[in-house]
């Protein structure tokens, strides 16, 4: 089936965002009420889309668009299309539903800002981008979306550039996405060469023909692209520093939707991993990587937007590891997602709000009984609170039970390590998420007498009540009656699989709640007692690790980028100390005059063209060495 | 008795015209009026390229003819680049037509009372109109010419000219008769390698012309060593052109001290003339020896890209830092010359004409940004123009996107067509390294955007010029290319793809 409105839902945000940029200070009256309702009418349309989509019978619901045709040459064919299905939708709903929550709540927070303007062009140009990237019909597609999301995201990350280190977080997000990215373009090259096209549909038309080690190669650079997007283990280190950005950023961007494009892209492809079970392991394994580095690095941080980076890192750990798991995972990785969506953009929100109140504040060891004098906040941030640490009946806890139910219950050894980090993953996050709560909202104040904490105004409690609400309602709503399961089957080709249960869910279930229990319970009793104002300094080796990031930007600084300066630094002392210098050097001493510099001049064509001698004859030996 | 040659006018007729022009153009420097003459040279010159390019619609349709007895060949390849060259060469010279750039009197000393009073008297050099002529007439036959004298002589037409141009600027002219020295010397020792492994080749086959060469080369009974020593000084005299490591230490100087016109009608045209030639070389007379050539191609491509990405991050001169880019855009289009199939041909060639009106646009914008001693080109300078001059800034900052080949750009088109003509022939080292290079590259394309938008405006006296019309037509004609070549290149992809096909 085809539909022609689809378009509008990328067009609409893309000429709001041109039309505010073109405008310039012309728009700054209006222009964030105008981006608003861009947001929201293409919420409106996504929303008329999953009606149309829901009255169709299950096979017939994906509906495509062709734009235009984009490159055909030859064989080599790309349109420029668009494709809804099940699994687009739900990105299109969360996209644009959470964006426009955003939206209204930015028009207060960034009230004070003189460029407030051109932030929300760039949040209109994120949502276009975002979109295009999950309606896109062949990773081709994706890719132009993949890389406007990243651009949009280093643009609203370094917002403030006027402080340097913000400029340099928004340049180490940049650099770690084009890291990823190369896997990317790099998948799209082998699935051309090997299928002759790079559309969805055609990959998975043709995916029985290939060879396992194509297959292979596909996914695990197609792992290596989500783990530059979706903050994973080894480009995980960005997100952190992410948090440069104005909060409803960090909430929209950095939390519900850009860094889950991972989780879709793996999730897609589902046809190539299923397979190619080497590069679904590494998945796995990834994700289990990730969420409990995650986890433990947000047991550190005292500043309450990087403990919330820290959870949103090990949240997608959980849901890149759902995706390795298989048809049966990739729904509850989807459903983690969406969750996850609600429940984390909603305590950004709430984090901000608290920042609001207290001067831009991060430092939580500075908080100290907020609840009492922000009620609204305190409750929607608890609401999400009891949702992340999977508290039934509140949201994470369907979504989050549920993928360790099934890891758990994957085949061999396997299960059981994987099961066990996952579990382990939900006591340590009961702890750090309580952590937060105990030092933020409850407790004596700590905060300095100059602070005046104030409960939000409507505009940004409004959006954060009704995340709230889906924090607490949106769990129970996916998953009874295994809705959602059934929902994206078409999609993933998932389709019943009777395998022996190692482990009766009543059993997952019990085993995660008492984690919970004990995560939660160790956190009280450690932050029961009155918490410094500054950071303690001697602590044992294991919190200082974990304070700098379980050590990733040293590893990072170490491996990578200290070599290549090294290689850089000696290339060009080549270039201009060996060749010019070298001339340079002996020309000033002998004559230094202006007389000798001229003749230093003519030193360097000599030295040119003895380079150009030297390289005659290396291609003269090595076409030589070749022939014989 | 001998028969009369036949020059098949109307197939030669672009290349007549130009010259013709050209000549014109010494006559108008003789006898117009010295106050006329600039406007006379640039409608002249902006009409001869126009008629050429008219003249090359007429005969688009051959898909091969001899022309000269055989010495020149149209066929489509050399069509597709000679239009390319004319193009280009049109959008150049609205830019060079902004006498500013260029040096009121080239005799003069450099700060001498009579450079003085040239400037004080408004005189101009409008010698660089034909000069501009003569070098695009050879470059209109460097990609066609069908034998090796041919190809000498075109050779030497279109860089002399240029030798000149590089020493012509206004300002800094000592930096820039520099590097015209230099580039001539240089040039020179590399036309001698070529002359040499022409003569070589001539005692391995006996013949000058390429299909002669062609056919000893497949008999294979002839004397190896002159083919090996032939094909390694011929390639060399090509590969120093297009600025191949490691014959590539005259790129930057040159690039930098030429006018910045100059530099950007260098950039793109001699590259697009350069590897004509060298594509018609290899894939005609020596794609049997491809065995010898192609694993050096391929390390020479590698060192190219890495040499050109890795370097250029460091600059500090927005000229220097595109010289070394321009370097590394050589090694890009080496991957597709390797590849040695048709994919390959269509793909260097749709590159060329993309990197060729982006390289034109990005250098037309570098003249419009001075100070009151001339261009401004440290880098620390250009901090804060986005928030100074926004249109200039991101028409500037497009370009650069296009160099780094950010999707919907011509520039992503390009490198994807490329990189995957050269996987489909199986060299995958090549493919990795490009891939890698160009995300080296990225870095430093987009620290120019960040400085132009994000860094502190240091308040110095800079200003971008308010264009000529002219130049902002230039600039902005090769904006929209890069972009229409970026979103929709359809129909330019199905052209290339149905002429690219050469001729014995």
């Amino acid at each position: 089936m085809t539909s022609n409105n689809l378009v509008y839902l990328i067009a609409l945000p893309l000429f709001s965002s041109g039309f505010l940029m073109m405008l310039g200070r012309r728009a700054d009256k209006w222009g964030h009420i105008f981006a608003t309702l861009i947001s929201a009418s293409a919420f409106g349309i996504g929303a008329f889309e999953f009606l149309q989509m829901l009255a169709r019978p299950s096979e017939s619901r994906a509906v495509t668009q062709k734009l235009f045709s984009w490159i055909s040459v030859g064989t080599f064919q790309v349109d420029a299309s668009l494709l809804l299905d099940q699994l687009s939708i739900s990105f299109v709903l969360l996209i644009t539903g959470v964006g426009t929550l955003i939206h209204i709540y930015s028009i207060a927070y960034m009230s004070h800002d003189l460029d407030r303007r051109r932030f929300f062009a760039f949040l209109n140009f994120f949502i276009a981008a975002m979109l295009l990237l999950v309606l896109g019909d062949s990773y081709l597609n994706l890719y132009v979306g993949w890389e406007g999301v990243g651009l949009a995201s280093y643009l609203l990350i370094g917002f403030w550039n006027q402080k340097p280190e913000y400029a340099t977080a928004a340049k180490k997000a940049f650099i770690a996405n084009r890291v990823g990215d190369v896997g990317l373009s790099l998948a799209i090259m082998i699935a051309f060469a090997t299928f002759g096209t790079v559309s969805f549909a055609g990959v998975e038309e043709k995916v029985s023909g290939a060879s396992t080690a194509a297959l292979t190669g596909i996914g695990l650079m197609l792992l290596l692209a989500a783990t530059g997007k979706s903050a994973q283990f080894p480009l995980q280190s960005w997100l952190g520093d992410a948090m440069a950005g104005p909060t409803p950023v960090s909430a929209l961007i950095h939390a519900a939707t850009m860094v889950t494009a991972g989780v879709y892209l793996i999730t897609r492809s589902n046809f190539i991993f299923d397979n190619a079970p080497t590069a679904q392991l590494c998945v796995v394994i990834i994700g289990a990587i990730t969420l409990m580095f995650g986890a433990l690095i947000g047991t550190a941080k005292d500043d309450i937007k990087k403990a919330l980076a820290a959870s949103t890192m090990s949240q997608i750990g959980y849901m890149i590891l759902a995706t390795g798991l298989g048809p049966v995972g990739y729904a509850f990785a989807i459903m983690h997602l969406l969750t996850h969506g609600f429940f984390k953009a909603g305590m950004f929100l709430g984090a901000g709000s608290v920042m609001h109140g207290m001067d831009d504040e991060v430092n939580m060891r500075k908080y100290g009984g907020l609840g009492k004098l922000m009620p609204i906040t305190a409750i929607t941030f608890g609401l999400g609170y009891l949702a992340i640490i999977g508290v039934p009946p509140f949201a994470g806890f369907y979504s989050k039970d549920k993928i360790i139910e099934t890891a758990f219950n994957s085949e061999g050894i396997k299960g059981l390590f994987i099961g066990g980090a996952a579990l382990l993953g939900a006591l340590v996050t009961a702890f750090y998420m309580t952590r937060v709560i105990i030092l933020t909202f409850t407790g004596a104040k700590r905060w300095d007498e100059k602070a005046h904490p104030h409960e939000s105004p409507f505009l940004m409690w409004g959006p954060m009540a009704i995340l709230a609400i889906g924090s607490v309602a949106s769990g129970f709503l996916l998953s009874s009656g295994n809705r959602f399961v059934s929902w994206l089957a078409p999609v993933v080709n998932s389709h019943e699989v009777e395998h022996a249960e190692r482990f009766q869910p009543v059993v997952v279930t019990t085993m995660a709640l008492v984690a919970v229990l004990i995560g939660v319970a160790i956190a009280i009793a450690k932050y029961r007692s009155d918490v410094p104002r500054v950071a303690p300094t001697n602590v044992n080796i294991f919190t200082k690790i974990a304070r700098r990031d379980l050590l990733q930007d040293d590893f990072n600084e170490a491996v990578l980028m200290r070599p290549g300066q090294a290689l850089t630094n000696f290339l060009v002392a080549t270039d201009e100390r060996a060749i010019d210098g070298a001339v340079r050097t002996v020309g000033a001493v002998v004559i230094g005059s202006s007389k000798g510099i001229r003749k230093t001049q003519n030193g360097f064509v000599r030295s040119y063209a003895l380079l150009i001698l030297f390289g005659a004859f290396a291609l003269l030996a090595t076409i030589w060495v070749v022939t014989l | 008795m001998s028969d009369t040659p036949v020059l098949q006018y109307s197939f030669l007729a672009p290349i007549l015209i130009v010259l013709g022009g050209a000549v014109i153009g010494v006559l108008l420097e003789a006898f117009a009026a010295a106050k006329r003459r600039a406007v006379l040279q640039l409608t002249l010159t902006l009409g001869t390229l126009f008629i050429a390019f008219l003249s090359l619609l007429r005969i688009r349709n051959l898909t091969s003819a001899k022309a000269a007895m055989g010495s020149v060949m149209i066929d489509g390849p050399t069509i597709l680049m000679q239009g390319t060259i004319l193009l280009i060469a049109f959008f150049a010279v609205m830019i060079i037509g902004d006498v500013d750039n260029f040096t009121a009197q080239a005799s003069a000393v450099p700060g001498s009372d009579e450079e003085k009073s040239a400037l004080q008297a408004g005189r101009q050099q409008t010698e660089i109109f034909p000069l501009t002529l003569f070098a695009v007439a050879g470059m209109l036959l460097f990609p066609a010419a069908n034998d090796l004298v041919t190809l000498f002589v075109a050779l030497e037409v279109l860089s002399l000219p240029l030798y000149l141009m590089a020493g012509l600027s206004r300002h800094r002219r000592l930096f820039s008769q520099e590097a015209a020295l230099k580039y001539f010397l240089l040039g020179a020792y590399a036309s001698a390698f070529f002359l040499f492994g022409a003569a070589f080749l001539y005692g391995f086959s006996y013949s000058v012309t390429l299909s002669g060469i062609h056919a000893a080369v497949i008999g294979g009974t002839a004397n190896n060593i002159f083919l090996l020593i032939g094909l390694t000084f011929i390639s060399l005299g090509l590969l120093f052109k297009v600025g191949a490591v490691p014959f590539h230490a005259w790129t930057p100087d040159v690039y930098q001290g030429a006018p910045t016109p100059i530099t950007g009608f260098m950039a793109a045209a001699t590259k697009v003339a350069a590897f004509g030639a060298m594509l018609r070389i290899y894939y005609v007379t020596f794609a049997e020896a491809n065995w010898n050539w192609r694993p050096i191609l391929t390390v020479i491509a590698i060192a190219t890209m890495l040499v050109g990405s890795i370097v250029a991050i460091t600059q500090r001169d927005i000229k220097r830092m595109l010289a070394y880019s321009s370097i590394a855009h050589a090694g890009f289009l080496f991957t597709g010359v390797i590849a040695l199939n048709k994919a390959g041909l269509a793909a260097t060639l749709f590159y060329l004409l993309a990197y060729g009106f982006a390289t034109i646009g990005a250098f037309g914008v570098i003249t419009l940004v001075r100070d009151s001693s001339g261009e401004i080109t440290d880098l620390n300078r250009w901090a804060g123009l986005g928030r100074r001059s926004p249109k200039i800034a991101a028409l500037f900052s497009f370009f650069l996107f296009a160099f780094a080949g950010i999707p919907l750009t011509s520039g992503f088109i390009g490198k994807f067509a490329i990189f995957t003509a050269a996987y489909e022939s199986g060299n995958i080292g090549v493919v990795v390294v490009g891939v890698l290079s160009s995300a080296i590259a990225a870095f430093f394309y987009i620290r120019v955007i960040v400085m132009m938008y994000f860094a502190d405006d240091n308040g110095d006296s800079l200003t971008v010029v308010i264009p000529s019309p002219l130049t902002s037509i230039a600039i902005w004609v090769s904006g929209g290319v890069t972009l229409v070549l970026g979103v929709y290149p359809t129909p330019v992809l199905n052209a290339i793809n149905t002429l690219a096909t050469f001729i014995r």
